[in-house]
């Protein structure tokens, strides 16, 4: 008996099939996993309905994505759903590499204080997945998930997509004006439409398992070179609520996956890493080779690639889920400002550049940490060892241990329309915002990244009531629809502004007296200028809008 | 006087510097990799020219293999 208990969630016939009803849809997404339910919930968040087919009625069989990093939890709190998962996860922001049983080093991931969000929780995809089906169930009107609903034949229109559905039911077609497929690294949408997915193979074979047991283990990400408790190449441990641990064991390249995954062979390598005595249970396992692969394009016509059916990931940098949700960060106010007729049809190019970007810095550190893993010959090996051996003495060496570089968010800065950047400081124009603490205007306690975001945001920092009021008013006469401006001091100067009494909204935004950042409705900054000037935040708008991806940055 | 670096040089390209140098290996025998090896710490070492340094180096690599041969004992 697991820890966790699967729900099925009811299968209802299909108006299509039930009533002969053909409405044409704005958005159908293929896949109910992190990715598509966060993308229903974004679009539904922004009045956009949307109909979710997925082949199975349940959440995902087994624990997979386990590790939420902090930029993925401040896209999920936008979404609603954060502050139930941290509730529930395993908080941790420290890792431990050790070679043999020496610890070589550690590394936190999120050193100062001042962030709403952690820099890491560990929960299972089953109930992240569980959440975001609750939280879409609070759209009633918006989201309509649809269970046992196998996509089985895409066609691009015109202006828009021609699916074939299968139901126990029967078939139907469905028409609609944007398909996200986020249907997974398997995905049968990509496949249908005969795209390529080219990339790199390792070798090495993982042994992945979910034991439960009373341990009284940190909740430090822990990482063994050569263990001297195993044979195995690495060993790797987290912990999962539900006192659930995730251990990889790296088995290298010979290992036969049909021996391997036996439980009871798995058990005597849990073992060997958990000592003889502790009680524990296995809750699953399986072995595992991993990719490096993206499609060339994540954009075919009106069908829109998202998360794992885009791009692929070996999972020792947690790139995989977190690059998903944060692909969808990036897409969604755009589908909803193309569909609302605010912006032309490629912008949504930006989201192929932009996240094509990600994917690729993501799959550069999951090859560079695979290579360090599981070096291939002679002198790879020698070089490997030779760093592991100088880490213990020399702190350089320590640097190039590569147990997984963990996701960091994608910096747009460069890219097309992203601009301009004329100010010194780490908030550079493309970069995430950062959180700070604030006050509200009604003087409790809050934090900056809950006041950005879903719609564009002026962030003007002034000294007094006169520069505030201004502010204001320009940025209401200014012609960005749906433009909230937001004005921070170091006290309230009016109703609507954001104080900041311990400086570091300020301290971390170069907020001197003017400084004003044009942050996009997925909490990236768009442009800064030193000067308060609404004319030049319309113009910054104005050109991402447009998007040519031919045009340079201002 | 000088002293052998032990803290980070590379900045944020460790990563790339690490990939590059097993790169440049690939498809090379043992022989040739042990010959690709000693030209490289030939440019390097010239490149850093320090005679007090390039010392403190050598007896670092050597101290975890191996202790050092007498003759080379200073």
């Amino acid at each position: 008996m697991g820890s966790y208990t699967y729900q099925h969630f009811p299968y209802r016939t299909p108006d299509e099939l039930a009533s002969a009803r053909r409405a044409r849809r704005p958005v159908a997404i293929v896949g109910a996993g992190p990715v598509g339910l966060s993308a229903a919930i974004d679009l539904a968040q922004q009045g956009v309905p949307c109909v979710v087919l997925d082949d199975n009625d349940s959440v995902s069989d087994g624990s997979r994505a386990i590790c939420w990093a902090k930029r993925t939890l401040e896209i999920f709190d936008r979404l609603g759903v954060a502050e139930r998962m941290i509730a529930k996860g395993v908080t941790w922001r420290v890792g431990r590499i050790y070679h043999g049983d020496r610890e070589l080093y550690q590394f936190d991931l999120l050193p100062e204080g001042g962030h709403k969000m952690p820099a890491f929780i560990n929960l299972q995809q089953y109930y992240v997945e569980q959440y975001l089906v609750e939280r879409a169930g609070e759209f009633p009107e918006l989201i309509e998930l649809r269970w046992k609903n196998r996509v089985t034949a895409v066609e691009n229109l015109d202006e828009g997509v021609r699916i074939t559905v299968r139901t126990p039911d029967g078939e139907y077609p469905l028409e609609c004006d944007w398909l996200i497929a986020a249907d997974g690294a398997r995905s049968s949408v990509r496949a249908m439409r005969g795209h390529r997915f080219a990339g790199q193979t390792f070798e090495d074979k993982f042994l992945i398992v979910d034991v439960r047991m009373e341990a009284t283990y940190p909740s430090d990400r822990r990482f063994w070179f050569q263990p001297s408790f195993d044979p195995g190449e690495s060993v790797l441990i987290h912990r999962q609520p539900d006192n659930v641990f995730r251990i990889d064991i790296q088995l290298g390249r010979d290992a036969d996956p049909a021996v391997e995954r036996d439980a009871a062979r798995a058990m005597q390598r849990v073992r060997r890493v958990v000592g003889p005595q502790v009680p524990c249970e296995l809750e699953w396992c399986s072995v595992y080779t991993f990719r490096c692969a993206r499609m060339a394009r994540f954009i075919d016509g009106h069908v829109i690639f998202a998360g794992d059916a885009a791009h692929v990931v070996s999972p020792f940098g947690a790139r995989g889920g977190n690059g998903g949700i944060q692909d969808v960060d990036n897409l969604c106010w755009k589908l909803a400002r193309v569909l609302r007729d605010e912006a032309p049809a490629r912008l949504l190019a930006s989201y192929e550049i932009e996240r094509g970007r990600a994917a690729d810095e993501n799959i550069t550190n999951s090859r560079r940490t695979t290579a360090f893993m599981s070096p291939g010959s002679t002198v790879e090996r020698q070089f490997r060892d030779a760093v592991l051996e100088l880490a213990a003495d020399f702190p350089f060496a320590r640097g190039l241990v590569n147990s997984g570089r963990l996701s960091q968010p994608c910096d747009y800065a460069g890219l097309p329309g992203i601009g301009p950047e004329v100010l010194n400081g780490a908030m550079k124009a493309g970069r995430p915002c950062s959180d700070a603490p604030v006050i509200r205007p009604d003087g409790t306690p809050g934090w900056l990244l809950e006041q950005l975001g879903a719609v564009p945001c002026a962030l003007v920092f002034v000294e007094d009531e006169a520069q505030a009021a201004r502010a204001e008013a320009d940025g209401a006469d200014c012609g960005i629809r749906g433009l909230n401006v937001i004005t921070v001091g170091a006290r309230a100067t009016r109703a609507t502004g954001l104080s900041d009494p311990q400086g570091l909204v300020r301290s971390r935004y170069g907020g001197a007296a003017g400084v004003t950042y044009l942050i996009r409705p997925d909490q990236h900054v768009l442009a800064r200028w030193p000067h308060c000037d609404p004319r030049a935040w319309r113009t910054a708008w104005d050109a991402y809008g447009r998007y040519d991806e031919g045009r340079a940055s201002p | 006087m000088s002293e052998l670096r032990s803290a980070d040089g590379f900045g944020r390209y460790g990563d790339e510097f690490y990939e590059r140098l097993v790169g440049a290996h690939q498809g090379l025998s043992e022989r040739q990799s042990g010959v690709l090896n000693a030209r490289l710490i030939l440019l390097l070492a010239n490149q850093i020219g320090d005679r007090t340094i390039l010392a403190q180096a050598l007896a670092a690599a050597r101290a975890s293999v191996s202790p050092a041969p007498e003759a080379v004992r200073e």
